[in-house]
């Protein structure tokens, strides 16, 4: 069939100079920032004059973290989620598997664990990357230090921890992660356990496919880390709403130092049960992270915190039963004991330091 | 012309799929559109990252929602 119109659809580009990109970049952070020092006023205003809340009074201590803890919240995760979005323009999966085919062992597992926190694939796509990278020649642990850390260390997770919890735990959590990541691919690459790789994925050939590569303007990456942007604060916001309101109530009506004799550092068994409770859970960052800030306030321990929040993040059951396809009973159980283990040795390591 | 979506069934696999039947409903185009959720077909094309969108066995894109325009442009109109 031949379509009426013989028009050539011309793909019209939004193109800026540098200089104008720049400019209204600039201008948009100033705002940004002038807003951002308002929230706390905003929140207590609203709270106190708007709501008439007595200054105070538990509810009125909740809702004024509410107030100002959301908007902190989004505005954080709008600014990370879009410079991430960015600098992801300049990956691609098969680029990553590219460089990562056939690296040695130690500095492979490191790469990788960097490379999984900037190469944009979602997480549905595990087994199919996973197949791609071990059938191309990325040494199975190299393939796992990549999986572990592309959940853990993500914008989200960063933008929220260093909106809530401050820059410093940012770094740590970030920091930990990527040691876990590279330490448990390492671990499973030592194992040798190619063998526990289901044998279909073997039969499949990887070979890699040839696409032209379309030459990207600065503005077609203010535009990707724009979709970025819509794509995932569209998906968290609802969890981070409800994280945040959990928070709140927890901030507002639970006793300072309940946590301590529960998630305190003085009870090693806080730890391992904290591991034990988050697996089964399952939610993203977005849910997890207000919720630890509140239990932090309240005398948890961090690294009871941490490792809590980083094997509700990094192992779930969903996400093995979709690794199931590809890998054999004991490789999964094997990959489930070396990441909870790096979990409960950076649980134990903060407890004892902080 | 036969087209193929490549993806386990996850929201982004099934936007692009929806996008590509709209184009087709609109510019009536001839075309037939499958999708392909099961991993080991997924593997075998070669591919890992979902969605991605196979033409005529030729790899038109991989790891995101293609725009209108670009199904467009593929399907020639």
């Amino acid at each position: 069939m031949e379509s009426k119109s013989n028009i050539v659809n011309k793909k019209t580009r939004v193109r800026f100079n540098f200089i104008t990109t720049f400019f209204l970049g600039a201008v948009a952070i100033y705002l940004w920032w002038i807003i951002y020092q308002r929230l706390p006023a905003f929140a207590s205003w609203t709270t106190y004059f708007l709501l008439a809340l007595k200054e105070g009074s538990h509810l009125g201590a909740s809702l004024e973290f509410f107030f100002y803890d959301t908007p902190k919240v989004m505005m954080l995760l709008f600014l990370v989620v879009f410079g991430v979005g960015i600098l992801r323009s300049f990956f691609t999966p098969e680029k990553t598997r590219a460089f990562l085919s056939g690296k040695s062992e130690l500095a492979g597992n490191v790469l990788a664990a960097l490379l999984g926190i900037i190469t944009p694939f979602c997480s549905c796509s595990a087994v199919p990357l996973f197949i791609g990278f071990v059938t191309a020649g990325v040494p199975l642990g190299v393939t796992f230090s990549f999986l572990i850390a592309a959940p853990m260390v993500n914008e989200i997770a960063l933008g929220l921890l260093y909106g809530l919890l401050g820059w410093k735990i940012a770094a740590i959590y970030a920091g930990t992660g990527l040691f876990i990541a590279v330490f448990a691919g390492w671990v499973i690459g030592r194992l040798k356990l190619e063998g526990q790789i289901e044998d279909w994925v073997g039969k499949t050939h990887g070979a890699a496919i040839e696409m032209e590569e379309e030459k990207l303007y600065f503005s077609d990456r203010i535009i990707y880390g724009w979709e970025a942007v819509k794509e995932i604060i569209g998906r968290v916001w609802i969890y981070v709403i409800l994280g945040i309101a959990v928070g709140a109530g927890i901030h507002g009506f639970v006793p300072e130092g309940v946590m301590a004799s529960i998630m305190g550092k003085d009870s090693w068994w806080s730890v391992p049960l904290s591991i034990v409770i988050g697996v089964p859970m399952y939610s993203n960052a977005a849910g997890i992270i207000p919720v630890v800030e509140a239990l932090l306030g309240k005398g948890a321990a961090l690294g009871t915190v941490l490792a809590f929040m980083m094997s509700v993040i990094a192992l779930s059951l969903p996400e093995m039963v979709i690794l199931r396809k590809v890998l054999k009973p004991k490789l999964i159980a094997v990959f489930i004991t070396v990441v909870a283990s790096g979990i409960l040795l950076v649980g134990y390591l903060f407890n004892i330091i902080i | 012309m036969e087209i193929k979506v490549l993806g386990p069934g996850c929201a982004k696999c099934n936007k692009t799929e929806k996008l590509i039947r709209e184009v087709i409903n609109e510019t009536l185009a001839d075309a037939t559109v499958e999708k392909i959720t099961d991993m080991m077909q997924i593997a075998s094309h070669g591919v890992f990252a979902t969605p991605s969108v196979i033409i005529d066995n030729q790899v038109k894109c991989t790891g995101k929602v293609p725009k209108k325009e670009e199904i467009k442009k593929w399907l020639g109109r």
